[in-house]
């Protein structure tokens, strides 16, 4: 029987008076790669937030390897929309990748030379390496991204949250990105992405998480990724291109 | 020592405090924390005056903390009850602030302590209030107490070096690896207040703010580095308050008027000349970007 690293209870969440999420029930088992897709304002970020604890629950459970998230901390790591962070903040794509050590570097400590090696191996492994000294804002959208996903790598985590990490980035970063997905997956890693781009759902993930307020479904990706669901999810206005083809691309009518 | 060193020295010494706290200020775009701040610590240095009926140093320094910590818990609490960030940073300022003027107009008119005095600060008058300390001998107040402070100001900024750094750069990121961001902010108000309430008798609250935001906003534009902001800035405060002086001495004017302007002065320089940020920078050579060729 495979692992359940993390289970999510009727959760639910909202901003100020409104209600974001509710109802949420979903088991994720190690090593798979999930994406969480659905339409704009579906709740996407706010429940990788919520199952973090950075946004405040409503009701609900959730529990990581069986124990409690506080418990569990070291093991998960998180990697947030590139654009809820100051790009212009004065330091190094080295530093930005060393920050995801400083959790387990402790209280009265400075990185030492193991964890800056640690952090350049880790840049290294997303091509970075020679931007290792760069201010970070000299740096473009995708190499910034492939800062952040160093920076979830150092961690050596064994669950991953990412919120939109292909979102506006170029061609050869989604590559890099995806190539580092499957390899966390194959590792034995378990890893949920926020993912906007229904053409590329099939070909990146094996498991996909239906969200639009409430889970609509969550399974593997050739049970769940149906034409049905996806409507269901966009709430019907979608438009298929090629309808012969089953594995039709959609695209939302806005 | 003479009396124009004393004046210099503790002038140097709030560019010091000030210069250092004023970088993560300007980090963590709180900026305008420091105004807020700068002028609720009057409601607390007036409460502890009304309490103990003196004007002591170390009361003044906690009625400063309770106070800065109490104007940034309101402003949280009135942002989280849906009202804009800088709005609520005005309501509860001005009102904290009001209070403090009333009480100082009924309760404490007599004593040393007058609003005048409060906004603008009095540093001639420094050198005459001595205390006796082992060791340096006789030494001014207000110099004692802003050397404790820059001390304990270094103190922490060293200590929590790397996470006044990730909690500036990426709140989410630290919350997520178990640094308590919630407690380092109220942490860091407290050491805005201290810095604040140190200054006070030196250059007054509104001279304070000019020393906590202009030094910082200069050495952002020279830096690339939170280490090297760090120097520059507490750099340019010490430059800013010497030369400040020296105006004030030249033409003799205000010294906090002058030190302030001084802080300007440093900036406007930045602006035009950093070689990474500045104007002419800008304009000599275009930016170079380096991407990967993709």
């Amino acid at each position: 029987m495979t692992e359940q690293v993390l289970t999510v209870e009727n959760l639910a969440a909202a901003y100020r008076k409104n209600t974001v999420l509710h109802d949420i029930h979903f088991t994720v088992n190690a090593g798979s790669l999930t994406g969480i897709v659905g339409p704009n304002g579906a709740g996407k970020s706010t429940l990788i937030k919520t199952i973090l604890g950075l946004h405040p629950a409503l009701s609900g459970k959730v529990s990581f390897f069986q124990s409690t998230y506080e418990k569990a901390k070291r093991k998960i790591g998180y990697v947030p929309q590139r654009g809820s962070v100051d790009w212009d903040f004065p330091t190094t794509a080295l530093d930005v990748v060393t920050m995801g050590l400083y959790g387990q570097i402790g209280w009265f400590k400075w990185p030492s030379r193991f964890h800056k090696a640690k952090a350049y191996e880790s840049l290294e492994k997303m091509g970075m390496a020679d931007y290792a000294n760069r201010q970070i804002s000299q740096l473009s959208g995708g190499q910034q991204q492939r800062v952040f996903l160093a920076r979830a790598l150092v961690q050596n985590a064994e669950i991953y949250f990412m919120d939109e990490p292909l979102a506006g980035v170029d061609a050869a970063t989604e590559r890099a990105i995806m190539a580092i997905l499957k390899e966390l997956k194959a590792a034995g890693k378990t890893v949920m992405v926020v993912h906007h781009d229904l053409q590329t759902v099939r070909d990146y993930f094996d498991h996909v998480l239906l969200l639009n307020r409430t889970v609509i479904q969550y399974g593997k990706t050739d049970h769940v990724f149906t034409k049905e669901n996806i409507a269901r999810t966009y709430g019907g206005n979608m438009r298929w291109m090629g309808v012969e083809n089953q594995d039709g691309l959609p695209s939302i009518q806005q | 020592m003479t009396y124009t060193a004393w004046i210099i020295l503790t002038a140097a010494l709030v560019g010091l405090s000030c210069g250092l706290i004023g970088v993560f200020l300007i980090l963590r775009k709180t900026a305008m924390m420091a105004d807020a701040i700068s002028h609720t610590v009057l409601l607390g240095i007036v409460i502890a005056f009304i309490i103990t009926r003196e004007v002591s140093g170390m009361y003044m320094v906690i009625g400063g903390i309770l106070a800065g910590l109490l104007t940034a818990y309101l402003v949280q609490w009135l942002h989280s009850l849906e009202v804009q960030h800088d709005a609520s940073m005005g309501i509860v300022f001005t009102t904290l602030f009001a209070i403090g003027v009333i009480l100082i107009a009924t309760s404490a008119g007599n004593a040393h302590l007058d609003v005048q005095h409060a906004l603008m600060g009095e540093i001639t008058f420094i050198p005459f209030q001595t205390i006796s300390l082992p060791l340096l001998g006789d030494i001014p107040q207000a110099t004692a107490m802003l050397g404790i402070v820059f001390l304990v100001v270094l103190f922490f900024i060293i200590a929590f070096y790397k996470e006044w750094k990730i909690t500036s750069f990426d709140p989410a990121l630290a919350a997520s690896v178990g640094i308590p961001v919630l407690l380092m902010h109220y942490l860091f108000m407290s050491l805005v207040s201290v810095t604040t309430v140190a200054s006070f008798d030196a250059v007054g609250a509104i001279m304070v703010v000019a020393m906590l935001i202009t030094p910082a906003a200069s050495a952002y534009l020279w830096s690339d580095r939170v280490s090297v902001m760090l120097v520059l800035s507490s750099l340019f405060g010490v430059v800013s308050a010497v030369v400040g002086y020296l105006i004030a001495a030249w033409i003799d004017t205000s010294i906090s008027g002058s030190m302030a302007f001084a802080t300007g002065l440093v900036f406007l320089i930045s602006f035009l000349f950093s070689p990474t940020h500045g104007w002419i920078a800008k304009y000599v050579r275009p930016k170079q970007r380096g991407y990967v060729k993709e």
